[in-house]
């Protein structure tokens, strides 16, 4: 069994990483494999609050670099997903508390246990984002359709090339479908256009994503269109090919667009 | 205002024809930058291109190298950005590219 170690990118900050990384793990370990979803922003520790493990924590990544205790010892395992684990980055240290040799072992002794390695990434370009991404394989680039957000993920998809990441594959994430439909908001086709890369996901600006985040309970775990979009995404990531819903068309909104709409992404 | 134009108000057509729309906007506007973006061309690199150029077109026409303007513009209508050069041509070289 060859593990895949996927990195989730995307230049400017506050556009979805970390909520990404959450649920397509829980998505991936809800299809049977097992997950390991890793909090590479360090110093700003976001992905336990995230996934709600928080009060769980005992040892860090950065203790486990530091040799403090064995890497297996900062491992959560959630109890809510079986499968699922994650491991948390140390909120008092800085970014350079990590060098990219560092995370290339680690993610290759988490080879050994794990299919899937996610990791959660810093924004920016600097190197908390070059440390993240050093032992991946692969690269999932997120983005909202908003002029800034785009142009940095043109440029974290040039480093990311630079660095032989491959696939390297663009979520475009809160895209809001009646503004899309106005001609108020760049669609996914535009976004492609512009950034010319595989598109792995569609996700919707969806309410679900703040609450479920509120109370740190997954996506997965209840019915929404936010999560039907995550879901998708662990299958695409998987192989398996799932149709994406056509949110761009300024035309047909009439009652087959509100059904794409209901039943999409 | 005609009835027309009220009735396609409500329905948002009409729209795209008289205002152009903020995300063709943002499209156009993201075309170009990350193209700007992407070209980082630096000065040296430019120096060192204006330097070849200058030497094949000297195998051909004898120019006033001191006015050689080459300049990369960024033309938004087009969405892309060009490479312009104006080169004054003092005279056509006989044996045509034979040093
Ligand atoms: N599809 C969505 N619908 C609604 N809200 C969303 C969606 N995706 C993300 N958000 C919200 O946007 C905010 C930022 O999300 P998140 O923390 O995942 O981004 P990030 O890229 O990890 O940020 P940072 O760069 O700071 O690490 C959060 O409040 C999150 O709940
Ligand atoms: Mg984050």
């Amino acid at each position: 069994m060859a593990s895949r170690v996927i990195v989730v990118t995307s230049g400017k900050g506050g556009v979805g990483k970390t909520t990404t990384t959450a649920n397509v793990a829980a998505a991936l370990a809800e299809m049977g494999s097992k997950v390991v979803a890793v909090d590479g922003d360090v110093g700003l520790r976001n992905l336990d609050v995230v996934m709600g493990l928080e009060n769980r924590i005992v040892y860090t990544l950065v203790d486990a670099i530091d040799g403090h205790c064995r890497l297996s010892q900062a491992v959560i395992r959630d109890k809510r997903v079986d499968n699922l684990f994650m491991i948390p980055t140390a909120q008092s240290k800085t970014k350079d508390a990590v060098t990219p040799q560092q995370m290339i072992d680690v993610c290759d002794e988490l080879r050994n246990d794990y299919e899937y390695v996610l990791i959660d990434c810093p924004a920016g370009i600097e190197a908390g984002f070059k440390n993240a991404a050093a032992g991946a394989d692969e690269a999932l680039v997120v983005t909202t359709p908003e002029v800034s957000a785009v142009r940095d993920a043109d440029r974290i998809i040039g480093l990311l090339e630079s660095m032989d990441k491959s696939p390297i594959r663009l979520i475009v994430n809160r895209i809001r479908s009646d503004m899309v439909k106005r001609g108020d908001m760049l669609g996914v086709s535009d976004v492609l256009d512009v950034l010319a890369i595989d598109l792995i996901g569609i996700v919707p600006d969806d309410e679900a994503v703040i609450t479920s985040a509120n109370s740190g309970v997954l996506l997965t775990s209840q019915a929404s269109q936010a999560s039907h979009a995550f879901r998708n995404i662990a299958s695409r990531i998987a192989g398996v090919d799932v149709p994406f819903m056509n949110l761009d068309s300024r035309e047909g909104i009439g009652i087959f667009g509100k059904i794409k709409t209901i039943f999409g992404f | 205002m005609s009835f027309i134009s009220n009735f396609s108000n409500l329905f948002g057509i009409g729209r795209t024809t008289r205002h152009t729309k903020s995300s063709d906007m943002a499209k156009n506007r993201l075309t170009v930058a990350i193209a700007h973006d992407r070209t980082d061309i630096s000065p040296g690199i430019m120096e060192n291109m204006r330097r070849d150029i200058i030497a094949v077109l000297k195998k051909y026409v004898e120019i006033d190298e001191g006015n050689i303007e080459l300049d990369l513009e960024n033309d938004s209508a087009k969405g892309y950005f060009a490479l312009v050069a104006s080169v004054p041509v003092m005279k056509v070289r006989r044996t045509h590219g034979k040093p």
